[in-house]
Formats: structure tokens, C-alpha cells, sequence
């Protein structure tokens, strides 16, 4: 069979593929975006991006209740909105396979917390397997659907950011008979709907398929003791295990590819073929715990950090440092690279249509509650503009807080057009309800920008392509109630400023709608501006804008010193913002060439 | 070269095309017989962030990244992010790197100073057995398009490994969109010519 070159993420496409999956669905979210969008090349398989996880998840229990095998996607924090869906699928059990795929974190690259989803698999009460390679990714999901379908209950696979961006060789199959026509719908109550007294019933049923399914976990395949060495016997899942084996080469291990239930079995075998037992687990001691919880002996946090990714590198030096590991042969050491390089940090790139917004709100000096997406940036320097920032739609339920507070000053949050779609609209609504005051920006770019630019109810076509009628947001809020509605060109910078002053001295729910659309998605590129430099005085209000465009140049100003400012001609889309804060005119629009 | 492993530390910036290049790396790896991972670490920032790809050719490879000190072969792309990899690359190693600054925000907005080019080619020299400095960016613009630099990168480092130059341009053209073929070839044997 061929062998590709795939990521995790779209190894787990095609393992949806080849499983016979027909339903998808997910939220965006780094790093497990990629999965849905991968999704669509399979034209037989209906994907799509629901308005958040949980309402993912709800169709996913659906289509598995009609007799579609279906699956999940979402990121790490994803799963806290979907687990009030995902905990009654356990429950009910389903009539086809359904699989959710959480992609980890650990490292916080693009995450407000490093949690470790796999504590969710004890809480719910459902099995959980851990891919190490984008083989594994295809392999899980498809024996996912099978294990589901055998135990009836919903599997999870969980990833990590590692596993879902690597990409590795897989060996593609062909995709399974689909089942044909579907229905009727089950009408069995007893089973798919958790009253009270039927959930009352259904609980020892739960506890029994935990036990059924962790003797199970003896048996699976990607649960295995390979011999080596008896001197150190090494437990490890996922990419980590990947690692172990090239720092402890010729150690004895336990390879484990489902962590919840575990295989208690094999692991009573394994501690007694092995002098010191090892667990090796990157962010919190998931499997350590049940093992010492078993009675058996075993090392595993009082080296191992329970932080941060853990690194190939990290674990031998770790290992070393424990005398588990022989110091390395003395050779050359390898140079570090110069501390206190420049550093690249992230910024909103030139064109963004949010720059406006900070740029005020930092002028303003007015106290923010952010929310998740590219405008977290206004967090960063030169805006230092967003206070807070915690989860999908927090921004306006802690705006309220701040209002109903009696804070002195008037509290302003900000939030993008998806993530509103997302869990902004219920916030508002309690705000209008509960008479809140405070100032809510909606940053509507058009897109969801931040993970790849996927739709929403306010684009007009879906993740297959189907043209679709947009939600209109200025009608929706006013729908919620909210009497103040304000809708601004977000690149003007002089009407924003004017409208968020009449917002944030109004005394009730203001909302202020500021559109402009992302420099990724805008069809409309502008000619790169240019500096007039004897108009350039030097005084910096422009690098307020926090432009990548935006550079010091050698030219000095005759009397303070200061370099000048000149705008690099490839970065620069034209979005005319720094032209209107220039208080001396320098910075301008290129003249038109005679034609 | 009959190495067993060859690991490969590509840096960057986003919007370079390192991602492409990694993938073509790995391609012409895995084409010729060797099994590959490959691990692509990406900032925060849609454009203009520091991007880092881990490119592992071996009979069989575990880990998708590299541990710092044992890349066989550090590719940079611009100045600053090469020296910011340096701990990666072997001390008998090979660094090609091309010849370009791009100013970081800290640097353009006048808070922190860019190192001096003769000073990272030392740092570059004493990191590694050898050392390629080729004019990437001069001989992509030369060719007509600035965006094929990552083609122009690997076809100077293919010079240096072992598989042919029909391997790697048969994978350089199921890569690049095929309204480039022609042109991405041209930069690739133009990268190729770079490294006597």
C-alpha cells in the first residue's frame, strides 16, 4: 500500500475517511484546526464548522443516534465546552461509532492554560487512546470507531500539538463500506434520554463498560511490552514514548496507546520483569497515579516536570541528572546562541483592521476585557490595551462584573465576530436583561482569523463551499436588545475615536461594531505609503501603531536626534490608519501615475 | 555520505516558505529510502514570525525533533534566526545560511539593535565545521520572483547530500504550483550552482 508524508492532523482525516465516517464537525482551534480542513477533500463526508464545540458535539451525537458514524474535533480548553454534550453521550451510548479527537497543548503555543485533557476520560467515564505519529493518528481513529460501536460509548483521542503538526509516514488503506440508508430514528427512551430515573439506570451500565473496557485495554494492540534491558523499565504514551526510546536505547518498555482504562495486566507484568519502573509523562501524572494507586513502585514527577512540553533534549538531561543515564561522551560542547538577542515577538500584521482599536483604547487609557484571537496582540506593547483575557466569550460577562461594580471608569470589551458567534451572544443578552453597563466592541474582520481563516454565521459560504445568507450582526444585537448600536469603518481612525467616546459615556449596553476585514481575506491591496521626510519631525505617534511596516530610518531630526520613520514597501498594504495619526502630514498616499 | 541519520534544522521567518522546504526535504528523504518525521514549530503571528521545521532522515526515526547539538545540518534563512538556532547544529556540522536581514519590530521601532553581520558569521563559524553563506534572496530576485528563495535554499543544500538532482527536482515540481514549474526549477539549479 503507498505511503505518504501526512501531519497528525490530516492522518486523523483520513483515518475519518477510511473508518467510514459521514458526519464531522468542530470549532477552530490551534492545534487541531487543520483536521476539518482537511475533512473537505473528502467530498462524500459532510464537515463543518459549528458555531463552538459543544454544538459540534451535539450534531455529532446526533448523526451517531441516526446511525452515522461521526466525529469531534476540537482544541485543548474545546473539550471544557463540549463536556456537558460529550458527559451524556457516555451515558447514552450511541447507534454508530463516534469519535472526539481533543488536540492538546502542552507548551501553551497558542492556549490560556496547559490542562491535560486526559483527567476528562476518569470524570466522564469514557476510553481514551493517545497517537504518537500520524500512523497511529489514521489507526486510532478508525479502531476509535470500532471500539465505540463494541462498547457503545463515545472514544477519545487525544493528541498533542506535537502529534497533531509532525508530520511521518503512513500507509493509506481504502475506505470502509459505508452503512446504507439510515432510519428510522430510535424512539428508545430508556436509553437516549437521561431523565432522572432512566440516567439512574444507566449509571451501572457506565461503570460496567469501564470495567469490560479495561480488560480490554490488556488486549489492544497499541498497548505493548517490549523487552530490553531489565534495569529500567520505561511506561510511556504518545510522542513521549517516541522520545524515550531514542534517549534510552535498549531499555525495556511499555508502550501504552490507551491510557483510560488502563491495561492493568500488562502493566503487573511489566513492573515485575523490570528492576525500576519509570513513567514518563509530559504535563500531569495521569498514569502514575492509577499505577501507584495499583500498589506497584514507581518513579515518575520527582524528575519529570509536570510544566511545559517535554523535550527529547529536557529528558536526558533530566535522566542524567537522576543517574539513570550515563553522562554523555566528552566532546565539543555545543555553542548556546548570543542571550539577549532581538526577539520576534507576535504582532497584528500591517492592514490589520483591529490597530485602530488599541491604538485608542491605549489613548484612552480605559480599563479592557479581551477575549480570545488575533486582537489578544493588543495586549502587547506599543497598545499594552487588553486587561484581561481568560476564554471564548468571557470579555462581555466580565465586563459586566466590572459595571456592576461600580468602578469609576468606564469599562470597554473587546471581541471578535466568531468569537461572539461563539459564547458572546448569551453574555450580551444578560447584560441588556440585567441592565449592565459598559462599552463592547465587536471586531468583525469577517473571518476567524487567528486559526486559518475558517467561516461563520457571518460569512456567506460554509466549510464545503455551499453559499449560505450571512447573519447580520447589527441586527442580531439589536434583536438581543441593546439600544446603542454604533457601526464604524474600523480604519477610520477619527470616527472610531468619536464612537467609542459617545459609547463609553453612555450609561447602559453600548455596542460598537467595528468592521474592516482581515488583510488576509480583503480583496482591495492598496499601493504602500511613503514618508515625506523633511515633514518628519520624529515623534514617534506613528510607532504607536504598532506596524511591522513602520521602521526607523538612518535619517536623523536635525535638532532632537531622533531617527526617522519610512515605511518598508513590501510590508505595507495600504490601510491609511498611520496617515491620519501623522500630526505633520509626512506620511503619505503614493500619487497616482499619469496614465 | 553513508550516514545513518541526517537531522535537519531549518529556521526562519513566516512567509519565507520554510514549511514548503521542510516538506520537500522530507519528500526527497523519504523517496530515497529513508524513514522521516518531520516537526514545523510556527509563532503566534500569521506573518512576519520566527518559524523553526525539524527535518529527520534515518532507517528508523522516533522522535520528530531534533535535541539541540546534534543537527547535521542548520539551514537558516535569514541572519538572525540562524543565530538565534545555533545550539541545534553539531560542532562538526554544516550551516548554510542565506545572505539576508529582516528587522524584527524591536529592531525597526528603534528598541534593540541588530547584530552585526561579520559578528553572526564568526558566532555561525564557531558553531560549526563549515559554513555556507550563499545570496538566496539576490538570486531569487535575479530569477524573477522573490518567493522562490526557499527553492533557490534547497537546491544549494542538495548539493551537499547524496541524493541525485533528478530525485530532488522530480520532488520540487510535485511541490510548487504548477504554473512555477519552470521557474522553480530554474531556481533550484541556480541554488544548486551556488555551492562549489
Amino acid at each position: 500500500m503507498k505511503k505518504v508524508l501526512l501531519s497528525g492532523n490530516e492522518a486523523i482525516a483520513r483515518g475519518a475517511y477510511e473508518a467510514g465516517i459521514q458526519v464531522v464537525g468542530g470549532y477552530p482551534g490551534t492545534p487541531s484546526s487543520e483536521i476539518l480542513e482537511n475533512m473537505v477533500q473528502y467530498k462524500d463526508i459532510y464537515s463543518e464548522w459549528s458555531v463552538n464545540e459543544k454544538v459540534a458535539m451535539d450534531m455529532a451525537a446526533g448523526a451517531a443516534y441516526s446511525g452515522r458514524r461521526a466525529m469531534v474535533t476540537t482544541k485543548q480548553v474545546g473539550m471544557n465546552v463540549l463536556s456537558d454534550s460529550l458527559f451524556y453521550a457516555v451515558y447514552t451510548g450511541l447507534e454508530a461509532g463516534l469519535v472526539v479527537v481533543t488536540a492538546d497543548d502542552p507548551g501553551l503555543f497558542s492556549t490560556q492554560n496547559e490542562q491535560d485533557n486526559r483527567h476528562y476520560a476518569k470524570l466522564g467515564k469514557f476510553p481514551l487512546l493517545e497517537p504518537g505519529d500520524s500512523q497511529e493518528c489514521k489507526d486510532f481513529v478508525i479502531k476509535g470507531i470500532e471500539m465505540s460501536e463494541q462498547f457503545d460509548v463515545p472514544v477519545v483521542m487525544r493528541t498533542t500539538m506535537r502529534t497533531s503538526h509532525s508530520k511521518s509516514l503512513v500507509t493509506l488503506a481504502d475506505r470502509q463500506t459505508l452503512r446504507g440508508e439510515v432510519g428510522p430514528f430510535p424512539r428508545n427512551m430508556e436509553k437516549y434520554n437521561c431523565m432522572c430515573l432512566w440516567a439512574k439506570q444507566r449509571h451501572p451500565i457506565v461503570e460496567q463498560r469501564l470495567l469490560n473496557l479495561a480488560e480490554y485495554a490488556d488486549t489492544f494492540p497499541w498497548n505493548r511490552i517490549e523487552w530490553g534491558e531489565r534495569k529500567i523499565g520505561i511506561i510511556a504514551s504518545a510522542v513521549v514514548y517516541e522520545y524515550a526510546k531514542e534517549v534510552f536505547k535498549g531499555a525495556s518498555f511499555l508502550k501504552l496507546g490507551m491510557t483510560y482504562p488502563l491495561p492493568k495486566g500488562l502493566i503487573r507484568e511489566f513492573s515485575k520483569g523490570v528492576k525500576k519502573l519509570i513513567v514518563i509523562e509530559e504535563l500531569d501524572p495521569f498514569i502514575e497515579e492509577q499505577i501507584k494507586a495499583m500498589g506497584i513502585r514507581c518513579i515518575g514527577k520527582e524528575i519529570f516536570p509536570v510544566c511545559d512540553e517535554l523535550l527529547p533534549q529536557t529528558l536526558r538531561r533530566l535522566a542524567i541528572e537522576a543517574k539513570l543515564l550515563p553522562k554523555r561522551e566528552k566532546g565539543r560542547p555545543h555553542l548556546s546562541a548570543p542571550v539577549n538577542l532581538p526577539g520576534r515577538s507576535p504582532v497584528l500584521c500591517p492592514g490589520c483592521p483591529h490597530r485602530t482599536s488599541f491604538f485608542l483604547l491605549n489613548k484612552m487609557k480605559v480599563p479592557v476585557a479581551g477575549d480570545i484571537g488575533c486582537y489578544n496582540l493588543g495586549t502587547l506593547p506599543p497598545f499594552s490595551a487588553q486587561h484581561t483575557m481568560g476564554a471564548m466569550g468571557a470579555s462581555i460577562g466580565v465586563l459586566h462584573g466590572m459595571g456592576k461594580s461600580g468602578l469609576p471608569e468606564p469599562g470597554v470589551a473587546t471581541i471578535g465576530d466568531s468569537t461572539f458567534f461563539h459564547a458572546g451572544i448569551p453574555p450580551l443578552l444578560n447584560m441588556v436583561h440585567n441592565k449592565g453597563v459598559g462599552t463592547v466592541i465587536i471586531m468583525d474582520n469577517s473571518t476567524t482569523a487567528m486559526t486559518g481563516h475558517q467561516d461563520h454565521p457571518g460569512i456567506g459560504f460554509t466549510l464545503m463551499g455551499e453559499k449560505v445568507k450571512k447573519v447580520d450582526i447589527y441586527e442580531l444585537v439589536k434583536a438581543i436588545g441593546v439600544e446603542k448600536i454604533l457601526k464604524v469603518n474600523a480604519f477610520d481612525v477619527k470616527a472610531m475615536e468619536m464612537a467609542l467616546k459617545e459609547c463609553t459615556s453612555y450609561q447602559g449596553t453600548a455596542v460598537l461594531i467595528a468592521e474592516g476585514e482581515c488583510v488576509f481575506i480583503s480583496k482591495d491591496p492598496q499601493p504602500p505609503y511613503e514618508v515625506d521626510l523633511d515633514l518628519c519631525t520624529a515623534c514617534g505617534i506613528c510607532s504607536r501603531m504598532g506596524c511591522p511596516a513602520i521602521v526607523k530610518v538612518n535619517a536623523l531630526h536635525e535638532k532632537t536626534g531622533k531617527r526617522k520613520t519610512g515605511i518598508d514597501p513590501v510590508l505595507c498594504t495600504g490601510c491609511d490608519v498611520c496617515r491620519q495619526v501623522c500630526p505633520t502630514g509626512a506620511i503619505k498616499k503614493p500619487e497616482k501615475k499619469a496614465a | 555520505m553513508s550516514q545513518k541519520n541526517i537531522d535537519f534544522l531549518i529556521a526562519g521567518i513566516g512567509g519565507q516558505g520554510t514549511v514548503v522546504a521542510s516538506d520537500i526535504l522530507s519528500d526527497v528523504g523519504s523517496e530515497s529510502g529513508y524513514d522521516v518525521k518531520k516537526s514545523d514549530i510556527l509563532g503566534l503571528a500569521v506573518r512576519g514570525g520566527s518559524v523553526v521545521s525539524h527535518v529527520r532522515w534515518g532507517e528508523q526515526v522516533h522522535a520528530p525533533m531534533i535535541e539541540e547539538g546534534t543537527a547535521h545540518f542548520l539551514v537558516g534563512f535569514e541572519w538572525l534566526e540562524t543565530l538565534r538556532r545555533l545550539s541545534y547544529v553539531h560542532s562538526k556540522g554544516t550551516i548554510v545560511v542565506n545572505d539576508c536581514r529582516l528587522d524584527p519590530i524591536t529592531v525597526s521601532s528603534g528598541q534593540s539593535d541588530y547584530p552585526e553581520r561579520d559578528a553572526i558569521v564568526t558566532e555561525l563559524k564557531k558553531a560549526a565545521k563549515k559554513v555556507h553563506v550563499i545570496p538566496g534572496l539576490q538570486t531569487a530576485l535575479d530569477i524573477g520572483n522573490a518567493r522562490t528563495l526557499n527553492i533557490v535554499v534547497m537546491g544549494a543544500l542538495s548539493k551537499l547530500l547524496e541524493p541525485s538532482q533528478s530525485l530532488w527536482e522530480g520532488i520540487v515540481q510535485k511541490r510548487v504550483p504548477k504554473k512555477l514549474v519552470d521557474l522553480n526549477l530554474e531556481a533550484f539549479r541556480k541554488g544548486r550552482g551556488l555551492i562549489r
